[in-house]
Formats: C-alpha cells, structure tokens, sequence
C-alpha cells in the first residue's frame, strides 16, 4: 500500500508541474504586450513600467515561470489587478461556496442516479428501464444552463418557492442557506446522476450475472436480499470511485451554474476575472481547480485499492 | 460441377463476404435511436446549410414594434428583445454550433490523431512525453481549460472553436495511442513489418485504418461535448458575439427576460438539447454497430 501510495505521489508530481507550466504559458496567448493589457485604459509610461517591473515583463519566459512558481509554492497566487486582494485569499473566500455547492449537487446525483441504475438493472428491458435510460440521455444532453433557466422560470418566476439568485452561507441561516442552493445543487448534480445512473446499471448488469448471485439465489435467498446484501455492494465499488472522480468536473461545471444563479463562487471568481481582464486571478483559479482535480483522483485511486481486496496485495 | 450450398452455411459465406462498413451500417439501421439521432443530425446540417433559405426572416433585423411578441403564425417561435424572429435566428445560430461542433472537433482530431499514432508507435522518449503532456491536460478540467483559453485568446466564435479544439485534442491523442498500441503487435502489422514497408507507411496504412472505428465513436461523441462548449462559452459572452446569432448566446439574453418572454429561453435551449441528444444517439449507436463486443 505505502508502495503504491509512493508511486502514485511520484507519479503526480510531474503532472502537476507540467499543468502550472500550461496554466503560465497561456498569458503567453494574450496578443500584444501584456503590459498594455494589464494597464487597461491606463497608458501612463510610468504605470506601464511599474507592471513590467512586477511582472517581471522583461525577463525571459522561463525566468518569469521560475518566480511565479516560487510564488505559488509559498502560497502567493499573485494579486487581483480589479479587487487589489491577493488571488490565494479570494480562493479562500470563494472555493468553500463552490464546494457547498458541488456537495450538495453530488447527493443529488448519488440519491438519484444509484437507485436509478439499480431500478433499471433490476426490471431490465421493462418500462421501468427504458425510463432511466431515458432519464440518462436527458441528463447528458442538457445544457446545465437551460435547466437552471427553466428552473428559475417555474419556481422563483411562476411558483415564488424558491430565490432565483443570490446566496446566504451555511454558517449564516442554514435554511436560506439550503433554498439558495437546492436549484443550483440539482441543476448541476443532473448530468452527474445520469453518468452514475449508466454506470450503476452496468455494474450492476455484470454483478447480477455473476457466480455469486446465482449462489445466493440457489440458496433461497429473497431477491430484494440478493439485490442489495450481494449484486450491489459488490457494484458499488467502481461507482463510488467515479463519484469521487466526478467531484472534481463538479467545480468546473460550478462555473455556468454559478453565473446562472448568480452565486458568488469559484465560477463567478473566474468568470468575472476573464471580463476584466484580471489574469492572475484566472491562472490563479484553473491552478487550484486543476490540484483539486488531481487530488480527487489520487482519492479515487486510494479509495479503490481500499475496497478492492485484489489490488492490495 | 457447382455444388449447392445449405442454406446456413450460404449464409454464413455472404456474412463472412460482407463488407465491414455495409455490416455497420446494417447494425446501425437495427438501432431506432441512432436512426432518430441521425435523421435529426442531417435535418440540422440541412437547416445550417440552407439558412439563407429557409429562415422567415433576417436574423439581425431588428423592429420596435415586434419586441418581445409572443409565438404566433407570423412568428412561430415568437421575437426577442429586439424584435427580432427566435426561429430564424435559431436557424442561424444552427450554423454558428454545428460549425464550432465539426470545426473543433476537426481540429482536435486533426491535431490529436497524427499524435496519438506517433506516440503508440513510436514508443520511447516520444510516447513518455507527449503521454505526460495529455495527463497534464486532462487534468485540467474541459470547460475550465476552454474558458480560460478562449479567455486569452479573445472572446470570438474562430477562437472559441480553437479553445474548444485544443481542450479536446488529449482524448483523441490517449485514445489513438492505446488502439494503435493494440493494432500494432497484430499479425498483419507484423507482416506488413516483415516486407519491408517503412514506418510512415505501416502507420497510415494498415495501422490508422484499423482504428477507424473507435474513432468515428468519439468524433459523434465529441461533436455533441463541443456542441454544449460552444453554447457553453457563447452563454458567457465567450463564444459567438452579438448581433450575430447563436443558441448559447441567445439564452444569455433570454435570461434576462425570463419572467416576460419564456419563449426566448425555451427554443434555443430545445436546440441545443436535440443537437446533443441528436449526437450522443449516433454515437451510442455507432458504438454498438462498430464495436460488437460493446453492448
């Protein structure tokens, strides 16, 4: 386990030098003299050589990438050039709305999406079956942004149940709290529960087929039991993993959800950085979404290993 | 002397004769889904294609005394803010997502593929660090890599469909690579090793059309992904600018006038979600009529 454990950490570190180095190189993209950019309507020469000056502007690319890496190793992401606040305390500020968010909007996937594909495993080629396949199609070809649309629409336009934007931490009240991000939650948990729902349906598929099953059954066992005790514990183990997995695209699509329902989080952060040209504050957020994104998967890989007895050894 | 073959085993002989692509096609005609999602796909290309034709109206023309007009017979899908027709610029926008659907992921195919065969075949130094390099991106996640780079590249439909492309370059590479490293220990790869072709020669020619198919799986796929990305980054004010129509844009719009015009939000979206419905059938299909160990 320690030796896995120290191969896989071995394994990632390279990944995520190699993901600053893009997420640097992409201010090399900005057409013109970053400076000019950076400045704004500001032309001084004044002003203009001070920002060179910070940004080291006039040294070569790899020196430039050299300090800023040096920087972020020490926890310095840069400054905001619009909300002069450094970018590694916005992350602060704003990564723990999104994760409220995207927690939330994984209950709903895992509270739908699984008793969904073991429904359609279970009454496979039934109405039932063709329902949750159904259900899955829909969930991958919507647009998350129509649906919190169309949800606004119904319950804060039509119905007054819910705010259409706005949040209140959890901390704060956590019932404002809750109706602040039940809509945002399930509108970015519906394409994760129809991911998992194929995904429990096939695994599920595999474990009723499976020499075990057909014991259990010979055995005598009620179906219901054999379902859950025996087909579903054993299908659980690749589904969870994906779960963890699929946390990390959560907070990339967190990103159209939040400008939807005007939450101010990780997404809106990026968002609203990209239209005022604030790129420190957009290298800033893709990096740690990025590190986030590589550590789940490090999670999922450990959490696997864990529950599957065959690849301990 | 012709001998009379059972009719199972003649059978048996045309199927083994058939062509492959005439046996896909065959599955894919079984399939309900994949046909629905291909007749949508080309009654969508066809509308992209004839715009200037088919829509009621110019999409840009703008008229005070029609703003925000409910659908009628004059206006079947009814008119936005500006007065100006929904269907017709939902006719139009079809050419601005299909475009940025088939030129993205022309790109990250035509980008993806030549690398992906480079990196399975050659092996060594090259492999290690062009794998290295799509792990790095794939640890980026899409619409965050997408937004950013179209971000820097510029808020335009050309660049969005670049954004777009290069996100999606490193799933054609990884999967290129894994069936190239399969092909290339089969027998006829062997063989065409053992007369002597070169290297560039067994790649493109015995390799590359071999892989074919898992290819044509996640081109469909990736079609309906850049479909939403594109609607994705134009709903943000990345993507397509105004007044030029596209789907992702137009819902920006009608956000903003959801309590008055519902209209406005609802047809754009329908479009998107049959556009990507549309693909992900193919695609579905495709995989079942291509791939028979996949079921």
């Amino acid at each position: 386990m320690l030796a896995f454990l120290t191969r896989r950490l071995l394994q990632i570190l390279p990944t995520i030098v190699l993901v600053s180095m893009l997420i640097f190189g992409l201010q090399q993209l900005l057409p013109g003299d970053p400076a000019l950019i950076m400045a704004g309507e500001d032309r001084d020469p004044a002003v203009l050589a001070q920002i060179r000056e910070q940004y080291r502007l006039n040294d070569p690319v790899p020196v430039r990438y050299f300090y800023w890496a040096k920087g972020v190793l020490a926890g310095d992401l840069g400054e905001s050039m619009r909300l002069k606040a450094p970018v590694a305390s916005l992350v602060e500020q704003k990564l723990p709305v999104t994760l409220q968010l995207a927690a939330m909007a994984l209950m709903f996937a895992l509270g739908i999406g699984i008793p969904a594909g073991i429904v359609s495993a279970v009454k496979k080629e039934t109405a039932w079956d063709y329902g949750a396949n159904v259900f899955a199609l829909w969930g991958l070809s919507t647009p998350n942004f129509w649906l919190g649309i169309l949800l606004i629409f119904l319950f804060s336009v039509t119905l007054h149940w819910l705010p259409a934007s706005g949040y209140v931490p959890l901390g704060e009240d956590w019932r404002q709290s809750l109706g602040t991000t039940i809509m945002p939650a399930f509108v970015l948990g519906n394409a994760l529960a129809a991911v998992l729902m194929r995904h429990t349906r096939g695994a599920m598929l595999q474990a009723m087929g499976a020499d075990y099953v057909r014991t259990a059954r010979a055995k005598g066992l009620q179906e219901g039991r054999v379902v859950l005790k025996h087909a579903l514990r054993n299908a659980m183990t690749p589904v969870i993993t994906l779960g963890a997995l699929e946390f990390g695209t959560l907070l990339s699509g967190a990103v159209l959800t939040e400008q939807v329902f005007t939450i101010p989080g990780f997404g809106k952060l990026i968002v609203d950085s990209v239209f005022n040209r604030d790129y420190a504050v957009v290298q800033g957020v893709v990096l740690v979404t990025s590190t986030i994104y590589i550590l789940l998967n490090l999670l999922a890989d450990i959490a696997y290993m864990l529950v599957n007895p065959r690849l301990r050894g | 002397m012709t001998v009379a073959l059972p009719a199972s085993a003649e059978t048996a002989q045309s199927a083994r004769e058939e062509n492959p692509w005439a046996r896909a096609w065959r599955r894919l005609r079984r399939r309900k889904g994949a046909l629905v999602g291909l007749a949508v796909v080309v009654l969508f290309i066809v509308l992209a294609l004839l715009a200037p034709w088919v829509a009621p109206y110019d999409p840009v023309a703008t008229s005070w005394s029609l703003v925000r007009k409910a659908p009628s017979w004059a206006h079947w899908f009814g008119t936005d803010e500006v007065g100006r027709d929904v269907l017709s610029r939902i006719i139009w926008g079809a050419r601005a997502s299909l475009g940025a659907g088939v030129v993205s992921v022309g790109i990250a195919a035509g980008v993806g593929v030549p690398l992906g065969l480079l990196a399975g075949y050659a092996g060594g130094w090259i492999d290690a660090a062009l794998s290295r390099l799509v792990d790095a991106m794939l640890a980026i996640p899409f619409l965050i890599l997408a937004i950013a780079l179209a971000a820097f590249l510029g808020p335009s439909l050309g660049n969005a469909m670049i954004a777009i492309g290069i996100t999606a370059t490193p799933v054609f590479v990884r999967l290129t690579r894994g069936q190239t490293l399969a092909a290339k220990v089969e027998d006829y790869v062997e063989a065409a090793r053992a007369v002597g072709n070169p290297h560039w020669r067994i790649a493109l020619r015995h390799v590359l059309p071999n892989i074919v198919p898992p290819l044509l799986i996640q081109v469909s796929l990736a079609i309906a992904g850049a479909i939403i990305a594109e609607a994705a980054l134009s709903f943000l004010g990345l993507g397509q600018q105004p007044p030029a129509p596209s789907w992702g844009s137009m819902l920006n719009t009608a956000q903003r006038f959801i309590g008055q015009a519902p209209w406005m939000a609802i047809w754009p979206g329908v479009a998107i979600f049959a556009a990507v419905l549309s693909f992900n059938l193919l695609g579905d299909g495709l995989r079942d009529a291509l791939d028979p160990r996949h079921k």
